[in-house]
């Protein structure tokens, strides 16, 4: 159903009004749907996150113990593919539709971990740096500009070398990553509801800066903070899988997508599907995190509140 | 004013009423804003003057409208008597306390006895709170009630005062009309009893109809609760309607200061001449004949204004002295100052 209401979808292009054809039921209500939410990214969200909660009890098989009898097994649907392994076998034997559902795990930590510290970290400097300013906002706003300096990759992988690789680090890694948009845009958007009457009105009532920052900045900027948030996931589950195929994200044995597309490099001529899989799971989340942002910031957006 | 009569039903008034000590004085007030250049290496190139040595004084239960054409500083004199933007020089004595040289924490807590309603019935208020927690913000702050009850029924009473229904507690600003938001702003301002409220342009943003709702119902609150209030306003009709005395200010000072009737009838500086010569009268006979003193040019910049009187660049009877020395506001009258050395 997904996927035939993202084809009209297409049919009726972009930007254009929803009307209805003259159908009935489920398919009239999920049409109308399409045009107001982002459903195909929605079901693979739902779907990312089901696999990542329930791992354990809907693989079929085990992520990790290597079984030799059975390696690199096609998908099913290929010739030489079994029903047992749906998605084939990677060159440990290991069943792929597993190890993808275990993966979704470490993209879930992702989102859960980094992202949100990162957002509540950013989003605190970003209040204070807008509302207070001066030389608060000098040096908070300097350090984001050094940090956006700062070569990712190569600092990460120079840290992970030094301490050691652990699923931990590459979280805090990531957190590191995340946190300078929201201080940016938090702080921006500050900058412009300091001067609403509604804030100095605030302060003629008595309140204090904190209560200003908490009642009065924050309700105003968490519109901005959720359309970062939802965009910058996508970006941040690209990076995770980058330092895990580079080999200093999570270590192995531990499933995840990046390192799978990494085992898969060798046997791209004999077994496509090591690699190709988690490169296409990668792809498909990070798109659905791309589009649920751009819907978030469509909605959010107060000129186009009032069509939605 | 009615300040025999309410002397009884107001809340606790510090100063005393009768011994006739100022509610407000404010003495030689100037906001000079700095005008930085450079990207890198910033130097102030100059001030924009919007706010430029004014004074004047104000009685418990007092109105003094505040009148002048846009970019004259009424608006900047109002915030800077509230210390929203801090002075330049100046002070401003409020219930007998200096405010401009007190800590941060300190006039937080005098911020009880003062408030404030904005010209923008939509800015002023904060999208996402109810009006139930608007009006009680102040309450909150400086906790002023011991129970949840207490709050609310407090909440109640003020949305009761301002003529909105207390069942609207719950609304966000959003479902209220211009007129509905423009009362929530009076409710809030009112919710802590001050003693002073500015408004700064309370009524210019709303309809006729409900500019007269407005503005009674800030009478009726004035007397109720012995309200003195700074009312900022172009609006020279509604200024005439609501205020006790009132003062014209011209880039940044005040050029005549007088009770209502007198600067109504018998106004003296020449812009405030032609201030008053631009209000329409109602009765046509009389709107024909009225006499328009219509002003040459704009009004100069504040970050250069002209020497001596700021006013001789458009003035009509402007002589070779105006130019000179900038002319003092004296007494020509009982209570009629003005800043002109022609009259």
């Amino acid at each position: 159903m997904g996927q035939e209401t993202a084809a009209q979808k297409v049919q009726i292009g972009a930007g254009t009004v929803i009307r209805p054809s003259p159908g009935k039921g489920v398919a009239r209500r999920a049409m109308a749907w399409s045009g107001r939410y982002p459903l195909l990214p929605g079901l693979i969200l739902l779907v990312m996150t089901v696999c990542g909660v329930l791992a354990p009890w809907i693989a079929p098989h085990d992520p990790i113990r290597p079984n030799y009898a059975a390696i690199a097994q096609p998908p099913a649907w290929s010739a030489d593919g079994t029903s047992q392994f749906l998605l084939g076998t990677d060159h440990l034997g290991r069943d792929m539709l597993t190890r993808l559902v275990y993966g979704a795990r470490v993209s879930l930590m992702v989102v859960l971990i980094s992202t949100t510290s990162g957002m509540l970290i950013g989003t605190i400097l970003g209040l204070v740096a807008g509302y207070f300013g001066g030389n608060i906002d000098e040096i908070i706003s300097r350090i984001v500009d050094i940090w956006l300096a700062i070569p990712f990759l190569l600092v990460a992988m120079i840290i992970v070398i030094v301490l050691g690789q652990s699923f931990p680090l590459m979280l805090l890694l990531l957190a590191l990553l995340a946190w300078s948009p929201f201080v940016r845009n938090v702080r921006a958007e500050v900058l412009s509801l300091r001067e609403r009457d509604y804030v100095a009105s605030a302060k003629i009532s008595g309140a204090a800066s904190a209560r200003i920052l908490l009642k009065h900045m924050l309700p105003n900027v968490t519109n901005t903070i959720m359309v970062i948030a939802t965009l910058r996931v996508g970006q941040l589950i690209l990076a995770e899988s980058i330092l895990s195929f580079l080999g200093v994200g999570v270590p192995p044995p531990t499933p995840a997508w990046g390192s799978m597309v990494a085992d898969g490099r060798n046997y791209l001529n004999t077994a496509w599907w090591i690699s190709s899989l988690p490169g296409v799971a990668i792809l498909l989340v990070v798109m659905a995190f791309n589009f649920t942002g751009d819907w978030v910031r469509d909605r959010t957006d107060p000129r186009l509140r009032q069509l939605g | 004013m009615t300040t025999a009569t309410n002397a009884s039903t107001v809340t606790p008034v510090k100063a005393d009423v009768t011994s006739g000590q100022p509610l407000l004085a404010v003495e030689g007030l100037k906001v000079h804003f700095p005008v930085n250049r450079g990207f890198i290496l910033q130097r102030t190139v100059g001030h924009v003057k919007a706010v430029d040595g004014i004074g004047f004084s104000l009685k418990h239960g007092e109105t003094l409208g505040l009148v002048g054409e846009s970019g004259s500083g009424k608006t900047t004199a109002g915030r800077a008597i509230l210390q929203l933007t801090k002075p330049t020089a100046g002070k401003v004595t409020f219930e007998g306390q200096e405010l401009t040289t007190m800590k941060p924490d300190a006039i937080r807590k005098m911020r009880r006895r003062m408030g404030i309603v904005f010209q923008d019935p939509y800015g002023s208020l904060n999208p996402r709170m109810t009006a139930g927690n608007i009006v009680g913000e102040p309450l909150i702050v400086h906790r002023l009630f011991t129970s949840k009850a207490e709050y609310r029924e407090k909440v109640a009473e003020l949305l009761q005062v301002v003529g909105l229904s207390p069942a609207m507690a719950n609304r966000y600003p959003h479902e209220f009309s211009g007129g509905q938001r423009q009362r929530l702003g009076v409710a809030r301002a009112l919710a802590a009893r001050p003693s002073l409220i500015v408004l700064d342009e309370p009524v210019s943003a709303l309809d006729v109809s409900i500019q007269a709702q407005v503005i009674n119902l800030l009478q009726d609150l004035q007397e109720q609760f012995n309200l003195a209030y700074i009312f900022i306003a172009h609006d020279l009709s509604v200024v005439r309607h609501i205020s006790d005395r009132v003062a014209v200010m011209y880039l940044g000072k005040i050029v005549e200061i007088a009770t209502r009737d007198e600067i109504y009838k018998n106004p003296l500086h020449p812009y405030t001449k032609a201030l008053l010569s631009a209000v329409p009268a109602p009765d046509p006979v009389l709107e024909r004949k009225r006499e328009r003193i219509v002003l040459k040019g704009d009004i100069p910049s504040p970050l250069n204004p002209p020497s001596g009187c700021v006013f001789h660049t458009r003035c009509p009877i402007a002589i070779d002295d105006c130019k000179g020395d900038v002319p003092p506001l004296r007494e020509v009258g009982p209570e009629h100052w003005v800043a002109c050395i022609r009259v």
